[in-house]
């Protein structure tokens, strides 16, 4: 049951994670590229974490894809559309592409510690209280941080972007 | 019960495609999009580990990407808006301001 929706859940990602490299309109990429993280999430909760699904679906499908459309819309897309990918010279590109995947791959299945099925400990109780004690006991400074992180750039944004005056 | 390198798997494939979203194709904001399937793909083993190993801060971290992620995407997207507005361009192998 569950590793069915898995299956399901993750060919609907890849598949939808090539049309986001293969689209020749971005607008296309955009939504191909909301419909992966959608399946992101719901994989998000098959692995316990639903605090996580929910932050997903907020910020990237919510804002982050919202703003990739709205650039989209201030910009002319239409010049950049004939020519997908780069012109001459893929090849090694593609070599290297296959060398990593292969590496990763192989790291993976022959390694003896990523078998194991069941997880090492589980432990019980309110996960997304323990999450949250966790996230503003031990990691209050890096909280601190990407908070300042994130206003910083919100100011650079809003300065990078705005009409030169003079 | 799915074994864990199911989910890393689905990373790897996720983080080759990105990767290959990134080194080939011609248009700023498909990298960026597929900058941002990346990250996803770092997101699914993080959260993975962490579930194994019972440990909340696969989850934690997690949460610092997607934080620092939507800054990336900020300034990416004013960066663009701006160069669009001065060079009128749209293609990677335009931006040679840096003489990279």
């Amino acid at each position: 049951m569950d590793q069915g929706f898995f299956l399901l859940f993750a060919t609907v990602a890849v598949v939808a994670a090539l049309m986001v490299v293969v689209a020749r309109n971005p607008v296309h990429s955009a939504l191909a590229l909301m419909a992966c993280f959608l399946q992101i999430s719901a994989i998000f909760i098959m692995l316990g974490a639903p605090l996580l699904a929910v932050i997903q679906i907020f910020v990237y499908v919510g804002a982050i894809m919202v703003l990739f459309l709205f650039v989209i819309m201030m910009i002319d897309v239409r010049e950049a559309v004939l020519q997908r990918f780069l012109p001459g010279g893929n090849l090694p590109t593609l070599v290297l592409l296959v060398l990593l995947g292969i590496e990763m791959l192989v790291l993976v299945l022959r390694s003896d510690r990523f078998s194991v099925t069941e997880p090492v400990a589980t432990r019980g109780g309110d996960a997304i209280r323990q999450l949250s004690t966790t996230l503003f006991a031990d990691y209050l400074l890096p909280f601190e941080a990407a908070s300042v992180i994130l206003l910083a750039a919100l100011v650079g944004a809003i300065v990078l972007a705005r009409k030169e005056s003079g | 019960m799915v074994p864990l390198w199911w989910y890393i798997l689905l990373g790897v494939v996720l983080f080759v495609i990105g990767a290959a979203g990134v080194l080939l194709r011609r248009n700023i904001l498909v990298v960026l999009m597929s900058l941002e399937l990346l990250l996803n793909s770092v997101n699914i083993n993080f959260i993975a580990f962490g579930r194994q190993y019972d440990d909340f801060r696969g989850q934690i971290f997690a949460i610092f990407v997607i934080a620092i992620t939507a800054a990336e995407v900020a300034v990416a997207l004013g960066i663009l808006v701006a160069l669009v507005r001065n060079k009128s361009t749209l293609k990677v192998d335009d931006v040679t301001m840096m003489k990279g």
